[in-house]
């Protein structure tokens, strides 16, 4: 053996290959692990649930069950007040996926290996983001077929209907950033499973979503008025109803910017400290 | 599959580390490591629990940015070119990064394609590495349901398709039964005979004697010693006495007779009521005394022999603790091995 203090040895340089290169693999990384991570979606029942059948069931429960006893002033009816609602509920829940499997895939060591790679920094994350948006735009889609069956219509026009599915898409990645950053931070799967999204609820149900904020105490309706979540739905509401746009856009495009520019680099850098 | 252009030449050792030191707030993983691996041989990092391992393996993987030192992988240096580092590593790490919704197959090929393979070298050297890994019959299964022996040596399959010329495996049998650590063993072995670095980290000494060229022990962050399994051995210096008390309450009282024999106190395996002595050169003279000394106080024992020392002998005269005990103050260690493990 080489005595490894007695012969300094200098290290070699090793040029890097051109920006363009650099960035057209990044592009194909990113594609790779997009499919990756759509086809292990696939392949795992509690994912589909998650993001198919709770939410349909959710449209169906409270179209029928709890529908008839919550009054609304919508044309239409409760159907067409709830589906902005759910829509937007379950965008948010659909990142339960994107904490857990990151979570996951961090403890396993799977995220290990890939950073070991020579592979784009971003590419892990940028991949899972587009994974976990394609499969928003399906959650979203199903939600609102179930939405047609069961009477829901765009009252709108057609423009404003894909607004609010555009909206509702904007906001679930959004959130898959705060559940991303929280299932980075967490590095267990099992305790984000249990507890890593308890946040969703009070933000989705103390909110517009199934219910006129009217009908809340007034200690709750400040809370449940001024939130994030109730912005987007109401916003989706006019796009889907009729409505005034203007005060909600604004408002909702602050608050999702805002959650955006502070959850993005939180969870870049629970990505690069997690190891 | 190197998105660089001409490789430059280096005709240093395939890994250098010098004075690595890496701490996690208060706590000192590597406390100034040195390590190096000529090309093509295997270094075995044996150490216990918590002894700095894995750190090591992930500073020399680019995981981790030593906090000063530096570390040179086929003389790419870790922290001021990572990337062109990660060009011809391969790593293993401790727990297996397999994906269980995908069949080995798929997990396979992604790596292919994250590499850069086209379709055809993809599917060709996932099938090579299936085979090769006999993982033939399972490869279209999703790995779920694969054995931890399956999963080790799928995982193992991965850290290679892309060729690397180094090869880190951190812990590669741990965990696993007899049968797969043995078939681990066998694969392992057969890899390094083509020719690749290995640079491969085990809490078995036998597993670092058997694999390794070179072994280098570390406990509590610092390289304890380093040489060949032979050199290692010839450090204890003579022969073990060693014996099973029958009765095992008794095995104090057996370690009380025979104390004196040895310059170092005896080691202790309470359990198996398990005592070695190591006995400064000759064997056969101390053998007669132990059983003189134990039949004076009419203790019996059974597999009573001499034999040359083993790793776990170097280890205990090292570290004054066993190999499984980690931090465990060296009283406490005699009272012998722990199978538990993991970090
Ligand atoms: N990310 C971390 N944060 C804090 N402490 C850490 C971290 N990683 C390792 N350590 C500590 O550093 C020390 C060395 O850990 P390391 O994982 O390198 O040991 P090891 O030899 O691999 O052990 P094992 O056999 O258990 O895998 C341990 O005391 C461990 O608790
Ligand atoms: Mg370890």
């Amino acid at each position: 053996m080489r005595d490894a203090l007695t012969e300094p040895l200098v290290a070699v340089e090793v040029g890097r290959p051109p920006a363009y290169q650099q960035v057209r693999s990044a592009v194909a990384d990113i594609a790779t692990l997009t499919r990756r991570e759509l086809l292990i979606w696939l392949r795992n029942p509690a994912f589909i649930f998650f993001t198919i059948i709770q939410p349909v069931m959710f449209v169906l429960l409270f179209r029928y069950v709890f529908g008839g006893a919550i009054p609304v002033k919508v044309r239409g009816g409760y159907v067409n007040f709830l589906m902005p609602g759910i829509i937007a509920q379950s965008a948010a829940f659909a990142s339960f996926g994107t904490a857990i499997a990151l979570a996951r895939q961090l403890q396993r060591g799977v995220i290990d290996r890939f950073r070991a790679m020579p592979m784009a920094r971003s590419a892990v994350l940028l991949g899972r983001l587009s994974a976990d948006t394609m499969r928003l735009v399906v959650t979203v889609l199903v939600i609102l077929a179930v939405g047609y069956a069961v009477g829901f219509r765009f009252q709108n026009g057609f423009v404003a209907g894909v607004l609010m599915v555009l909206l509702a898409i904007v906001f679930g990645v959004v959130i898959c950033t705060i559940s991303g950053f929280v299932g980075l931070a967490i590095k267990d799967e099992e305790s984000v499973g249990s507890f890593g999204l308890v946040w969703l609820f009070p933000l989705t149900f103390v909110s517009a979503a199934f219910v006129p904020i009217q009908s809340m105490p007034g200690w709750l309706q400040a809370f449940a008025k001024n939130q994030p979540v109730t912005t987007v739905i109401d916003e989706m509401r006019a796009l889907a109803l009729g409505g005034p746009l203007g005060l909600h856009a604004w408002q909702s495009a602050l608050w999702l910017a805002g959650i955006a520019a502070v959850f993005v680099p939180l969870a870049v850098r629970a990505y690069r400290r997690a190891t | 599959m190197t998105t660089s252009g001409a490789q430059p030449t280096w005709d240093g050792p395939a890994v250098y580390v010098e004075g690595v030191h890496k701490s996690f707030g208060e706590v000192q993983a590597l406390r100034g490591i040195d390590l190096v691996v000529e090309r093509g041989h295997v270094l075995g990092l044996l150490g216990p629990n918590g002894a700095g391992k894995t750190t090591a393996v992930k500073v020399l993987t680019t995981l981790l940015a030593p906090d000063r030192g530096r570390a040179l992988v086929e003389g790419r240096d870790v922290v001021r070119s990572p990337e062109a580092v990660r060009e011809i590593i391969g790593l293993a790490g401790q727990s297996t990064a397999i994906q269980e919704e995908l069949t080995g197959r798929e997990n396979l090929e992604i790596m292919g394609r994250l590499y850069h393979l086209d379709a055809e070298t993809r599917r060709r050297r996932a099938g090579e590495l299936l085979e090769r890994f006999d993982l033939g019959e399972a490869a279209d299964r999703p790995t779920r349901g694969y054995s931890g022996g399956m999963q080790r040596r799928l995982d193992l399959a991965l850290s290679l398709v892309s060729r690397p010329a180094v090869l880190f495996l951190d812990e590669p049998t741990t965990g696993l039964d007899p049968r797969s650590r043995l078939g681990m063993w066998e694969v392992i072995r057969e890899l390094v005979s083509s020719g690749t670095t290995l640079l491969l980290t085990t809490q078995y000494l036998e597993e670092a004697d058997e694999l390794a060229d070179e072994i280098v022990v570390i406990d509590h962050g610092k390289v304890i010693a380093a040489g060949t399994a032979q050199d290692l051995k010839n450090r204890v210096g003579g022969d073990v006495v060693e014996f099973h008390v029958v009765e095992r309450d008794r095995t104090a009282e057996a370690v009380e007779a025979v104390r004196a024999l040895s310059g170092s106190a005896p080691s202790v395996d309470a359990d198996a009521g398990r005592v070695s002595i190591r006995v400064g050169g000759s064997g056969s003279s101390a053998l007669v005394e132990t059983v003189r000394r134990l039949d004076a106080r009419s203790i019996h024992t059974e597999g009573l022999g001499v034999r040359r020392p083993s790793l776990e002998d170097v280890f205990l005269a090292l570290t004054g603790h066993g190999a499984a005990e980690g931090d465990a103050p060296a009283s406490q260690a005699r009272r012998g091995r722990r199978s538990g493990r993991r970090s």
